[in-house]
């Protein structure tokens, strides 16, 4: 009986080892797409929204996206750098984009592939991390701010970076989990160019963030949206986006940039891989998402700016008109973007943030 | 015959070992070894560790206390079970497990809506018109994660050798004149420490090198080794710093197992790590 029952068991396995292989046979020329991207970066379908993902699979039925996030460009980086994986398509910000085109992990795009190019403004043009636009498409674009909650925070505190320091606010105030932004407002705080290089003035800042740490309640990349929309937390600095994202969960956070001190303003670009497998597809899906409407929808969902002003058409006019999202010139003028630094400033920026985070 | 059988039926582990546990091992030790930037032989990363000392000994500390705690805990429950009857041994026993069945990050997470400033001890606190209290954030908290977590590590080695021991000893000790205090700390005790020290390495080696329990509960001062680790891989972009970091705390790890086996006197029943 027992040994029947063997004999099936196998007959069984050798029939659904051969239906695996015909199965394989059939959908030869189903491609698989990896998209790489920041967590709560594209449209979701929920809320009427477009599922990007799916209509881009419904456009194109032979490709299949698999879909996966990251917190921030450096884990990104590190994921990349250490090799042995997949990945087609990703969005890191402009700093990132320059040390990878420079270290020669980004392929060069076909642009005959991607038509929709045209509907993205020239300001995000020629930009200094890629200024033969060579390598990235953009897809966001935004500003850093501090996001506070009115009900706790008194306005008469809102004077700057400072804020982030205040012991009267001890242990509701987040920080960023990655060195590159944290550096960045230690640098507007102590007025310091954004891109400097030089180790004394890293090591100040590291001791300025070493300094706010006793105040801080956690470093935090994605959890902020919870912690700032339960209260938790009442203080935070943040992309001007997702402050729109948690504004219409909690109508008491408030959004700032520190004009005096200046702040940060970023561009979020997709790029190809050089380990990509499926490079037609991934300008494909880079095409698709430059197309107006679909940017339009992205935007939307992120509350994050987008880089063309066709798809404003397709937006909601408050949306399109935010001054948070779309900040006017005057502020704009006040704001810096991080360029690309040297491989050994960046691993000297990521250490002493390590000693920060680890002290 | 007998004994190529045996080799036989041993190869498919001895490969999986080779495999999955021998030459990570060497490759952990090959990246400890590395520059991170050139990939040339160094002791840089060891010489770096020096900075981390401090979160080895906290990280050796709080498991200390977690597996003190557990022990705590987890004794009286033990020895309760194992002095049922066997339909509810059996329930009972079930009931320890049962935690063990959901996700580990879930039940971490449930303690931070319960834990924090907002949570649901807190609403209920000010419902009632008292003041909010700090709970989470504080290296309490972390404590009180690891307890709850490997709780059952604690308690099923301890159940095991507690339902082993043989109540003849037992009331020979008490036919001998012995009390009730006599009894257990003359005759349970010690014949429950291989139970004690295998659920002390249970909690112990887990809770050493824990980091997501650290990063949900406790505060940014309470920093453990395995959150150092793990930072070092994602976001410091330096395996090669966090392969040493293994490495020492593999070491520590098998030093303290070493030391408890020893203590267990390593012949007795029972004293082997479950």
């Amino acid at each position: 009986m027992k040994k029947v029952f063997c004999v099936i068991l196998s007959v069984l396995l050798a029939v659904s080892c051969l239906a695996g292989l015909t199965g394989c046979g059939s959908s030869e020329d189903q491609i698989t797409l990896y998209v790489y991207n920041w967590g709560q970066y594209i449209s979701e379908g929920d809320d009427d929204s477009i599922d990007v993902i799916a209509e881009f699979e419904k456009a194109y039925p032979n490709i299949t996206v698999k879909y996966s996030t990251y917190d921030s460009n450096e884990i990104m980086y590190s994921k990349l750098s250490n090799g042995g994986i997949t990945v087609d398509v990703i969005i890191p910000s402009d700093y990132m984009i320059g040390r990878m085109a420079q270290e020669g992990m980004l392929e060069e795009l076909n642009f005959d592939n991607i038509p929709n190019y045209q509907y993205i403004d020239d300001t995000f043009k020629n930009t200094s991390y890629d200024p033969e636009n060579k390598y990235s498409v953009p897809y966001t674009w935004g500003t850093v701010g501090i996001i506070y909650n009115t009900k706790y925070v008194d306005e008469a505190d809102v004077t700057g970076w400072e804020l982030l320091w205040n012991e009267k606010y001890a242990g509701k105030i987040l920080m960023f989990d990655n060195s590159r932004d944290a550096f960045g407002i230690a640098e507007y705080l102590l007025g310091y160019d954004v891109n400097t290089t030089d180790e004394a003035e890293l090591k100040a800042c590291a001791d300025k963030l070493a300094e706010q740490k006793p105040v801080v309640q956690q470093y935090v990349m994605d959890q902020i949206f919870d912690a700032m929309e339960n209260e938790e937390a009442w203080i935070a600095p943040y992309y001007a986006g997702d402050y729109l994202t948690m504004a219409e969960e909690n109508p008491d956070l408030a959004f700032y940039q520190p004009k005096e001190q200046g702040f940060n303003v970023f561009i979020d670009a997709m790029c190809i891989p050089t380990c990509c497998q499926e490079k037609e597809a991934a300008e494909l899906f880079i095409n698709f998402l430059c197309d107006p409407e679909i940017s339009a929808a992205n935007m939307e969902y992120l509350g994050y700016s987008t880089p063309s002003s066709a798809a404003k058409d397709y937006m909601d006019p408050e949306t399109a008109g935010s001054e948070v999202a779309y900040p006017d010139a005057d502020t704009l003028s006040s704001a810096s973007s991080f360029n690309f630094l040297p491989e050994e400033t960046s691993r000297y920026m990521e250490s002493l943030f390590m000693e920060v985070r680890n002290g | 015959m007998k004994r190529n059988k045996s080799v036989l039926l041993s190869t498919p582990y001895l490969i999986w070992m080779v495999v999955f546990t021998l030459i990570p091992l060497g490759v952990v030790c090959y990246y400890a070894f590395t520059d991170p930037a050139s990939g040339e032989f160094t002791f840089k990363n060891l010489k770096e560790l020096n900075l981390y000392w401090g979160v080895l000994g906290q990280s050796v500390l709080y498991s200390i206390v977690s597996a003190f705690f557990c022990l705590l805990l987890g004794y009286p429950v033990a020895y309760f079970i194992a002095h049922r009857g066997p339909t509810a041994q059996r329930f009972l026993y079930m009931l320890v497990m049962l935690p063990m069945c959901m996700s580990f990050l879930l039940r971490t997470l449930a303690w931070v809506g319960l834990l924090q400033d907002t949570g649901i001890i807190n609403n209920i606190l000010a419902a009632l018109g008292f003041s909010r209290i700090r709970m989470i954030r504080t290296p309490g908290a972390v404590i009180l994660g690891m307890v709850y977590n490997y709780l059952p590590y604690m308690i099923l080695p301890l159940y095991a050798v507690i339902v082993k021991i043989d109540r003849r000893l037992i009331e020979a000790a008490e036919d001998l004149g012995c009390n009730g205090v006599q009894v257990f700390a003359r005759v349970i005790l010690p014949l429950s420490v291989p139970g004690i020290l295998s659920g002390m390495t249970m909690v112990f080696v887990p809770a050493v090198s824990t980091f997501y329990i650290s990063q949900k509960l406790g505060g940014t001062d309470t920093v453990l080794i395995g959150d150092v680790i793990e930072r070092q891989f994602k976001q410091g972009n330096n395996p090669n710093l966090g392969a040493a970091l293994s490495l020492v705390l593999m070491i520590l790890v098998f030093v303290c197992t070493g030391i408890m086996n020893r203590f267990g006197g390593g012949d007795e029943e029972g004293s082997v790590v479950v």
